[in-house]
């Protein structure tokens, strides 16, 4: 063993010379994003692929985890920034990031496309919207049957009290979705009406989950039978084999935009102007449209197997103010219904 | 080591300087490393949580703003109840089951000892993954529960004695172990029976094992965030609190707050260890016998019978996670398949299996080397008395600092413009050295202990001989311990291949370990593969611990013939 050590130290030397001087070779052709991410780590990789095939000269390094920790982390490396791009990320966090001063304004060739809904005010943009997603209701159709319970049609079907401890969905305080949901309901019905009815919800709720997606998983699989989650993993659980119908609410959804821009201080600024330009391009939206509800451009593409549809449901959001009233809302909700959260029996 | 052998044979005082100072060096040396990896991470937290959100000094007012809200005594409240009672469980699950180890001639007993480690083998997702199959809603022994329901304290304390168990074993089981034979001796010539025996001889003995076991288990549950996060449904503990501000909200001034006050208990029941170890005089001195157990029929068969059912239900959860990997979709559709083997997500992987076996190598090894250095530095020079206390105090903070907390002080001070670490920001190194901090107690704690039973008296032995202080080191004092290294090294590398909380605000592109991705799977729904990973961990692990279990024999057969008299 002892002799073989030199021998590796050796080929790692050569290896990072041979990678030196290719890089310092083809400096203008070939190089390397690091893009921190928010979304699922199965539609990554495909949208990965989709960008290799129109840039093969361009190695997309992905540090993907929940937006929380992502949001995290940018914070933290405020200072010193060490991603080139941050994809993925819900409109409500980039908001404050860039008030913060954190991105490298550019607008993207082809943005003037883009549904207006989607685009940054400034110019030059700080971020531009890609897609977004919206909310829907797993219901598991085997554990209803077993406790004879009512299929939901509507949000305001889950104040009813047969649904006692049998619903869960995620604390917006730790997850979009959740938030989403909450600043969608007070949207819709107003600031008195929603609380009154997240009231009501909240007797029924056996659990908040940290995650968008665990409320369907636990639905999937007859933990409960209610869990209000995203359309996109729904179809994926539904297509596993799960007992769900995927209920798109009668009222209407929230939604909540994902966004990309460019980091502040980037080392690799026309590698992240290309991959901005690839985000909201025509085989960029396709492949976003062909995972999540809706796109900043309008694409027709076959939408993956039990997707339900959500076009026409999602509401009017107002962006800005989801962002603005995100602290005062959360505090409002904690003081309601986190403290005494106890576990229902 | 020039310098060493440069000055053999010079008069007395001067060699005694050369130990001196290389004593004094590598003191210091620890001193920076911990100043690094202890000191500033907390600093950093302590010194947010005074500072508002641009960086202006706010004094107390972070802390006014939390403890305005009645939500944090609850979650304080949760916290120290489930801490509580695991901690009571778990003591008394553990003292019996070391007893029977140590004190019955039950049949099987090296066997049973091997079990009790499962637990460790196993990351923490997997034993709640398992606990949802078996007492979820759709759980097949769901009326265990009498009707609770598994998320929230019951689902919390049992996942946490499952995972608390196999180390409070560890240490009731070296503290039974060295009980003295003579008292025994004593207790059945003043006719005392079993019972009386037991109160008056093996209670008092062990008073100091139960008290660290119950410290140590109860400082673990309380600043462990990991199984209240997946099985706490909605009970608030003061673990997820730091969670919700920090990842929920980026709030890292309120993260900050909740972490100091984290701290607090942790620290408390940290001093109270250290003032209980320092009033337990040895009884056990170089003159006791080690007590042996004599056979007694009705009591071994009740201790066999006791251990198969721990060691059954411990077994039971790795066997229901190996199920949960391999069924379509629990509990609609239980075909088999290896399909949740396939990981086609991105930053999931083979290689993520690779780089935990890399930082896990890594820990053990370097972890190894230098718990047991700082240990020995700690109890066997004479000189600098001072600086050695501020080395032992800084090797045992660590145990206080919750993972998620250590790793959110890592990432801030790393993310320092400027910052020492600059460079390591991402990689693998730093890995290394945020889980080495996250574990460095426990490892110190056990060199301490496996050097304690090495008289003093050798050193005194070797300086009047003139050897250097190296040189003995090497030849004697390693050798002796050999096992006990062994043993530290299989429990920073088990350790180290399901650690999550430490990590995960620090991996990068090139460091993405398999217990993240277990949690990453869970999180995008895909509890299969999630077991699927998780089970290749247990795999490598069980190696592993063969390999360890092996290399101790050897060891013990080669080096230890000078244990044998005692412990056949």
């Amino acid at each position: 063993m002892k002799t073989m050590k030199p021998i590796f130290q050796w080929k790692n030397i050569r290896l990072a010379a041979a990678s030196v001087a290719l890089s310092s070779a083809f400096a203008s052709t070939a190089a390397e994003l690091t893009i921190y991410a928010g979304a699922e780590a199965d539609n990554i990789r495909y949208f990965s692929e989709v960008f290799s095939k129109a840039h093969p000269n361009i190695k997309l390094n992905w540090v993907r985890d929940s937006t929380g920790i992502i949001a995290a982390r940018v914070l933290a490396e405020k200072d010193n920034p060490r991603a080139d791009v941050l994809f993925a990320m819900a409109v409500t966090s980039m908001t404050n990031f860039a008030d913060m001063g954190l991105f490298q304004p550019y607008t993207p060739k082809g943005m003037d496309a883009l549904n207006p809904l989607y685009l940054n005010k400034a110019t030059p943009a700080n971020w531009v919207g890609v897609y977004g997603w919206a909310s829907t209701m797993c219901f598991n159709t085997v554990e209803a049957r077993r406790g004879s319970l009512p299929k939901p049609a509507k949000w305001t079907d889950l104040e009813n009290p047969v649904y006692r401890g049998k619903v869960t969905m995620p604390h917006p305080a730790s997850s979009g979705t959740g938030y989403l949901m909450v600043a969608a309901w007070i949207q819709m019905f107003g600031e008195e009406k929603a609380w009154a009815f997240m009231d009501k919800l909240h007797a029924n709720i056996a659990s908040y989950s940290h995650s968008g997606s665990k409320p369907c998983e636990q639905a999937a699989s007859g933990e409960y039978v209610i869990g209000l989650s995203f359309p996109f993993r729904a179809a994926r659980l539904k297509a596993q084999g799960a007992p769900i119908d995927i209920i798109m609410a009668e009222e209407g959804t929230g939604w909540e935009m994902q966004t990309a821009a460019i980091m502040k201080g980037t080392k690799n600024l026309e590698a992240a102007k290309t991959f901005m330009d690839w985000a909201v391009s025509r085989p960029a939206m396709e492949a976003y449209a062909s995972r999540y509800e809706v796109t900043a451009l309008p694409v027709t593409v076959k939408k993956p197997d039990h997707f339900p549809e959500v076009d026409s449901k999602l509401i009017k959001n107002d962006f800005a103010w989801a962002a603005k009233e995100q602290p005062r809302i959360i505090a409002e909700w904690r003081r309601r219904y986190d403290g005494k959260s106890e576990p229902r029996r | 080591m020039k310098s060493v052998s440069n000055v053999t044979g010079r008069p007395d005082a001067l060699r005694r300087s050369t130990d001196d100072w290389l004593v004094l060096t590598l003191l210091a040396g620890f001193g920076v490393f911990f100043l690094f990896t202890v000191v500033l991470p907390v600093w950093t937290i302590l010194w947010r949580s005074l500072h508002d959100s641009k960086g202006a000094f706010v004094g107390l007012a972070n802390y006014h703003g939390y403890f305005g809200n009645p939500a944090l005594l609850q979650s304080l409240g949760n916290s120290l109840v489930v801490a509580t009672t695991t901690t009571v469980i778990v003591v008394g699950l553990a003292f019996v089951y070391a007893y029977a180890l140590t004190r019955s001639c039950m049949p099987g007993r090296p066997f049973f000892k091997a079990m009790a480690m499962v637990p460790l083998l196993t990351p923490g997702l997997l034993k709640a993954i398992a606990l949802v199959y078996f007492f979820g809603n759709r759980g097949i022994f769901k009326s265990f529960l009498m009707g609770h329901p598994l998320y929230g304290p019951v689902g919390i304390v049992m996942a946490s004695t499952l995972w608390t168990l196999p180390h409070a074993i560890m240490i009731l089981s070296a503290s039974l172990l060295l009980s003295d034979s003579r008292l025994y001796e004593a207790a059945r010539s003043l006719k005392a029976g079993p019972v009386r025996t037991f109160l008056s001889v093996t209670l008092p003995n062990v008073r100091y094992g139960l008290m660290a076991t119950g410290i140590f288990v109860f400082v673990r549950v309380l600043t462990d965030f990991g199984i209240p996060k997946v099985i706490g449904g909605n009970y608030n503990v003061l673990a997820t609190d730091i969670y919700k501000e920090v990842v929920g909200q980026q709030n890292f001034e309120m993260g900050a707050v909740v972490s100091i006050v984290l701290l607090i208990p942790a620290l408390l029941a940290f001093i109270l260890d250290r003032y209980v170890s320092s009033r337990q005089s040895s009884s056990f001195g170089a003159r006791s016998v080690a007590a042996s157990p004599r056979p007694s029929v009705w009591f071994d068969r009740g201790m066999w019978l006791y251990c198969t059912l721990i060691t059954v239900v411990m077994l039971a959860v790795i066997a229901m996670g190996q199920f949960a990997a391999v069924v379509k979709f629990w509990p609609y559709n239980l075909e088999f398949t290896l399909d949740h083997y396939r990981f086609d997500m991105e930053g999931v992987g083979w290689e993520n299996f690779r780089n935990s076996l890399v930082l896990s190598f890594w820990v053990a090894t370097l972890g190894t080397m230098a718990t047991f250095l700082s240990a020995y530095l700690v109890e066997k020079p004479r000189t600098h008395g001072a600086i050695r206390q501020v080395i032992q105090a800084l090797a045992l903070l660590p145990m206080a600092i919750p993972g998620l907390v250590l790793g959110l002080g890592f990432l801030l001070v790393v993310n320092k413009p400027g910052s020492f670490f600059d460079g390591l920001y991402g990689t693998i190194a730093l890995l290394v050295i945020a889980t080495l901090t996250h574990y460095y107690t426990v490892t110190h704690l056990t060199s301490l202990t496996a050097l304690k039973q090495l008289d003093k008296e050798f050193e005194s032995v070797a300086f009047s001989l003139k050897v250097p202080l190296t040189k003995f080191f090497f030849k004697v004092t390693v050798p002796m311990c050999a096992p006990a290294l062994v043993e530290i090294w299989g429990y920073l590398f088990l350790n180290s291949m399901t650690s999550v909380s430490t990590v995960i605000f620090l991996y990068g592109v090139h460091s993405r370990l398999a217990s993240l991705a277990v949690v990453h799977m869970d999180e995008a729904g895909r509890l299969a593969s999630a077991a699927a990973m998780a089970m290749l961990i247990v795999y490598a692990c069980v190696v592993v611990r063969l390999l360890q279990l092996i290399i101790s024999k050897f060891l013990l057969r080669r080096l230890q013939a000078w244990r044998l008299p005692s412990n056949p």
